[in-house]
């Protein structure tokens, strides 16, 4: 059995986000790229099932600029991956192309058991692309998983609103988009770094999967930093007094009480 | 004008706050919305829809709809949509309805659009959502030329009052479809919290590690009992197995906008800050006047947090 895993290269966390001076889009340059938090949790599930004899072998896909995307492709090969598509693309590829170009290249493989992902990408946080991939390859989904049992089929615990759990039964194959708790994703190794660097990666562009420009539904425009916050007001005072005066701020000042 | 589908979530027969924002917003661009209701009592629950401009509704009162199953309510959804010749399809940024639409999306060819905190019902729709975790923000232009799906987070939108009880004229959605179906709800697990979860909630306290350890959580359970608040907490107390992930705001935890978040020893972390910088009112209660969580606070008290947040609470109890 073949496991997919669609990944994305995102800004770290902690890397500080500039914008284009006319406000068009975020200026990369300097911008240190990882891995998706939460891809990376579905790359270790992949590579974590093959371990155990229950599939044959794990490729990794990601849709962005080629010479950027590889470097993503090539930390989850060191984790232990097997293959890698790079599938070229803008940075700003609405959720409906990227769903539709991976689809297109999973569908081009042939036989596989399950397509593994993360449940959003950090950047954008459209929490789409799994769910929509399924959609195109007409297989059953769940996402913000935390615990998969593979047999036959997938069993699927997934977390909702309140502690709410709600556990499925998934068809083979499926798709599963990760969440954290999953498991604990794995550093790549040296000898894992090493051995990344001769796994092959099939590089595909947007024309060859057939997806064009016309397929794009929606675009991010007019980018703007958040308002300045007024300075934080610091209480004085002993702790009673302090609490005393911010019930009042709160109720009379701040009205949210 | 636009013709809006607004999908209305509710539970024991009454409309989720989300829902409620949604239809005051449509209300008050003048926009006559339909609105779509999935699960046992929503013929009952529709007819409150009157009292918010709603004319007509769509219901699927069926005890298939009870449980969500993400292939039966995407193609129920996406055929509403369908027939009811919807360009804007609204709806609350929740955990079932971020599932669900995209890929209803999909089957429709068409764009959505989540965790949005901004919206424009007048003229040409448009929204504005936080990217890079909260870092930025910007608007979505829609190129498509179908329905236009835009999901709300809560508490970004004023909910007017009730107007007027009118009759809103039913039309029912077919059962689901049980045929032929990749994908099996085995169990749901209710979650033992009666408030409402960290995403809707109106007042947010979280906890990070200056409460030294887990039982000390009840210091911020008894201040949130008092004022109606749901407990959060930072990534540092779940990673310790204090307090369970369910409950972490935060990047790899939830994404929270309260009209008050109250953070009690926590640091700020960037991670933590992206979960929670678009809360209205920040309050940070922590020993170290330089913690990074200052620099987001409207109100910062420099202070033990065991005196403080005692003390808080009963000055609560008193003006509540």
């Amino acid at each position: 059995m073949k496991i997919f895993v669609c990944i994305k290269q995102v800004p770290d966390t902690e890397t500080k986000i500039k914008l284009k001076p006319d406000g068009s889009g975020v200026d990369f340059a300097g911008v240190k790229w990882v891995m998706n938090p939460y891809d990376e949790f579905a790359v270790e599930e992949a590579i974590k099932t093959r371990e155990a004899g229950k599939a044959t072998n794990v490729t990794v896909l990601s849709v962005g600029p080629k010479t950027r995307i590889v470097e993503t492709l090539r930390t989850a090969m060191a984790m232990g991956a097997d293959d890698a598509i790079a599938i070229d693309a803008a940075d700003d590829l609405d959720s409906i192309s990227t769903a539709r170009a991976l689809a297109a290249a999973i569908k081009a493989e042939g036989e596989y058991g399950m397509v593994l992902t993360g449940k959003l990408a950090i950047d954008d946080n459209a929490a789409s692309v799994g769910q929509m991939v399924a959609e195109f390859l007409n297989i059953p989904h769940a996402t913000v998983v935390s615990k998969i049992e593979l047999a036959d089929s997938a069993t699927v615990e997934r977390e909702t609103e309140g502690g709410t759990k709600e556990i499925l039964e998934l068809k083979k194959p499926m798709l599963i988009a990760a969440n954290k708790g999953l498991n604990m994703p794995r550093y790549a190794s040296l000898p894992g770094i090493m051995k990344a660097k001769k796994k092959p990666i099939k590089e595909l562009t947007l024309d060859g999967l057939g997806v064009t420009a016309t397929a794009t539904r929606v675009k991010h425009v007019a980018y703007q930093l958040p308002a300045e916050k007024p300075p934080v007001k610091m209480l004085d005072g002993d702790f009673s007094a302090q609490a005393k005066t911010l019930a009042q701020l709160l109720r009379s000042e701040a009205k949210v009480l | 004008m636009s013709k809006v589908l607004i999908f209305a979530e509710f539970s024991h027969g009454q409309l989720k706050k989300g829902a409620l924002e949604l239809l005051s917003a449509a209300r008050s661009a003048g926009l006559h919305a339909t609105a779509v209701l999935l699960g046992t009592g929503a013929k009952t629950t529709a007819q409150q829809l009157g009292a918010w401009g709603v004319s007509e509704a769509l219901v699927g009162d069926n005890a298939g709809f009870d449980q969500y199953n993400p292939e039966i309510f995407a193609t129920t959804v996406a055929q509403a949509i369908k027939d009811s010749g919807a360009d804007v399809v609204l709806a609350s940024s929740t955990m079932m309805a971020r599932d669900l639409f995209p890929r209803v999306a999909a089957k429709l060819d068409t764009a959505v659009v989540g965790d949005c905190t901004e919206l424009s019902l007048k003229g040409d729709v448009t929204a504005r959502r936080p990217l890079f975790s909260g870092k930025c923000t910007a608007g979505v232009s829609f190129t498509t030329s179908g329905p236009k799906i835009i999901l709300m987070r809560a508490n970004q939108l004023p909910v007017g009052d009730a107007g007027t009880a009118s009759a809103v004229a039913l039309k029912e959605l077919p059962a689901p479809t049980t045929g032929g179906l990749g994908t099996l709800v085995k169990a749901v697990v209710k979650g033992t919290s009666e408030k409402l979860d960290l995403t809707e909630a109106n007042i947010i306290v979280a906890g990070g590690r200056g409460l030294k350890e887990a039982a000390n959580f009840k210091l911020l359970n008894d201040l949130a009992d008092v004022c109606g608040a749901t407990v959060g907490a930072s990534r540092a107390v779940v990673d310790a197995g204090w307090v369970p992930h369910t409950i972490q705001v935060g990047q790899t935890g939830k994404t929270v906008a309260p009209s008050l978040y109250i953070a009690v020893g926590i640091s700020g972390a960037i991670q933590h800050l992206a979960g929670m910088s678009g809360s209205k009112v920040i309050v940070a209660i922590n020993k170290d006047a330089n913690a990074p969580i200052f620099q987001k606070a409207t109100y910062g008290i420099v202070g033990d947090l065991f005196e403080v947040v005692p003390a808080l609470t009963q000055e609560f109890k008193a003006i509540l």
